[in-house]
């Protein structure tokens, strides 16, 4: 991978700000790190649209009908018992649990596909050694760029992304 | 504008200026746990050995109960329920003023809820699984508990799903586990702050490692916003339907009192009600044990106040339409039972339940009383000791005073019932203790996203 360059800005809109107008600096964003979720950011660095509601959804109801399916085996089947005289498949007393625990199991799901398409969790990363890069959960908000070959065209970047506000401009090799 | 006028208004806004900033939230709320040499824990140490001498209590107390059965406590033939079950109902209520909090406050989009949600949440947590050992100290036999889950077992036999004891099981499992999800998940990108803050190699490893590599990368935070937006949505029909089956343990027997259709959603609106007044008064001690006025103002607690006095308008509706259907019912049992609830032996209990839940809160229509952080602080306590007496009373009413009135009896209760009760108001402090030490009791990221955002752009 080639190298990058790392600006800090003070507040969110002004790295939003920079991200929109880097596009027509032939300057290409690879990511942002911020300490609060940047509204819009996300979709501007091409991040794409995340499934996980879906995923959710299908591994919620899929605990679920696997639960009343247990349920459904135990009372018909397997330990048919007769008490009252109530229907042996009584639907509706039998949905509760499957709502509780098909609740969890979307809440579960959820949880594995954020830790997979966020990295978590992760022993180290190369950012995480650059100087200053503590301060991204703390108050900056860093905007990573793939770092020009040509050295005029790097010197050119970093004189713009200073001209725009960024507090600091800094390079890291991967 | 006057400086009077100045301080007026910038007591109703959701910071004071000294909190509103990135940095100053961040040094706020992160300098008691990382900064531990410049802070004063004394108060903290006392608080921890009171409640771990409570929690001593409680340990007896239950090692008791294990040895010698559930005929220490004051339950007998006729009144089977007692505290235990009280317990459980109370401290199942209190875990759910988290989730209302965190859920139904983000998905209304009020704000200001950034700067109580991760204690509320956290209450929610410990409070739930208090709840849970509740009913199985009372199972009598309580090694057994674990026959509820479906298992492979060489009686062959199934639990019976048609219980509600078994929904019970699963509706405090699933949201017990929910709210820890719900909870870490908001935790991480905090201990990500503490981990970068931490000057000490001791804290920055704990915190490196419960941070689990935390980056603040925008796609993160992108899919992270999404997921917590979807816990919220799944948290409010689970938290209504939690509660609502700890009503039909109630609203699915026979007896006069409990089987009424009202039970599931007054039981719902009871729950958030007393766990909305421990939020309150866990808001103040938070407030003055870290010093953070600057972000929990008197404008929060106006607003609780308001929620508070909502729900006990709900609470009185919900009263009145009790003794309502047991006179329109006409049943002669309905109406016997009304009427002990006035003129009962335990009458003054009920008139106390009154006056807490229902009268007491009608001060909330006055500002100076919602802005005054000492009285809605005690009007707070109130509530849940009025919250405590319902859930007792509407055992003992019913199982006092059944079908049989050769059978009518009064509850008797003994020391172990009292000790096991404090007991787990101190094993809960202990919790909370500990929590508050080790972890940020608010939530840093909210606050600077829902609140130091918005109250500077105004």
């Amino acid at each position: 991978m080639s190298r990058m360059l790392l600006a800090e800005f003070a507040t969110g809109e002004a790295l939003l700000g920079a991200a929109r107008q880097s596009k027509q600096r032939d300057l290409r964003v690879i990511d942002a790190f911020t300490p609060v979720p940047v509204d819009g950011l996300a979709e501007l660095i091409g991040a794409t649209p995340t499934r996980i509601r879906l995923v959710m959804f299908i591994g919620g109801i899929t605990v679920a009908a696997l639960f009343y399916l247990l349920e459904w085996y135990s009372a018909v089947v397997n330990y048919p018992v007769n008490s009252g005289g109530r229907p042996l498949h009584s639907w509706l007393p039998f949905i509760l649990p499957p709502f509780a625990t098909g609740i969890f199991g979307a809440a579960l799901v959820g949880l594995i596909s954020l830790f997979l398409t966020a990295g978590l969790p992760r022993l180290h990363d190369p950012l995480f050694a650059v100087e200053g890069f503590e301060r991204v959960t703390q108050d900056r908000f860093v905007l990573v760029f793939e770092r020009p070959e040509a050295a005029q065209h790097d010197e050119a970047a970093r004189a713009w992304l200073t001209a725009i506000g960024a507090a600091r401009v800094c390079e890291m090799k991967t | 504008m006057t400086a009077a006028e100045l301080d007026r208004s910038d007591a109703l806004r959701w910071t004071l200026p000294s909190g509103r900033s990135y940095e100053a939230v961040n040094r706020l709320v992160s300098a008691p746990l990382i900064e531990r040499a410049a802070w004063s824990w004394r108060a903290w140490w006392i608080a921890f050995a009171v409640s771990l001498t409570f929690t001593v209590i409680f340990l007896i107390a239950v090692a008791w109960l294990f040895v010698s059965g559930i005929g220490i406590w004051g339950v007998d033939s006729t009144i089977v329920w007692g505290y235990a079950i009280a317990n459980y109902v109370w401290w199942i209520g209190i875990g759910n003023a988290g989730t209302l909090i965190s859920a139904m406050l983000l998905l209304m989009r009020q704000h200001w809820r950034a700067s109580i949600n991760r204690f509320a949440e956290a209450m929610t947590i410990f409070a739930a699984s208090i709840a849970g050992l509740f009913p199985i100290m009372h199972l009598g036999r309580p090694l057994y508990f674990y026959w509820l889950t479906p298992y492979p077992n060489t009686m062959t036999a199934w639990p019976q799903w048609r219980s509600a004891l078994i929904w019970d099981f699963w509706a405090i499992l699933s949201y017990l586990l929910f709210s820890i999800i719900f909870w870490y998940v908001g935790l991480i990108p905090d201990l990500a702050t503490l981990r970068d803050r931490a000057r000490s190699r001791g804290g920055q490893r704990f915190y490196g490692a419960l941070a689990l590599g935390w980056r603040g990368s925008a796609r993160d935070w992108h899919v992270y916003h999404v997921y917590q937006l979807t816990m919220a949505s799944l948290a409010v029909p689970l938290v209504v339907s939690l509660h609502s089956v700890v009503g039909l343990d109630f609203a699915a027997s026979l007896m006069p009192g409990w089987q009424e259709t009202i039970f599931p959603p007054y039981f719902v609106v009871g729950a958030m009600y007393s766990g909305f007044a421990l939020v309150v008064v866990l808001a103040a001690l938070v407030r003055g044990g870290f010093g953070l006025q600057a972000l929990i103002t008197p404008a929060h607690f106006d607003v609780m106040a308001k929620i508070l006095l909502a729900a006990s308008i709900i609470m009185g509706l919900s009263y009145a339409t009790e003794w309502f259907s047991a006179w329109y019912g006409g049943g002669r049992v309905d109406r016997d039972l009304v009427a002990y609830l006035f003129t009962g032996a335990y009458a003054p209990l009920y008139y106390a339940q009154l006056f807490c839940n229902v009268v007491l809160p009608q001060t909330f229509w006055f500002p100076i009383v919602r802005r005054s952080i000492p009285a809605v602080f005690l009007i707070a306590i109130a509530i849940n000791i009025g919250m405590w007496l319902e859930r007792i009373l509407i055992i003992w009413m019913t199982l006092s005073h059944g079908f049989l009135p050769s059978m009518w009896r009064l509850f008797q209760s003994t020391i172990w019932d009292w000790l096991t009760m404090f007991g787990s108001l101190g094993l809960f402090a202990t919790m909370y203790l500990i929590f508050v030490r080790l972890v940020p009791a608010v939530s840093m990221h909210e606050v600077k996203k829902d609140v130091i955002d918005q109250e500077v752009s105004a």
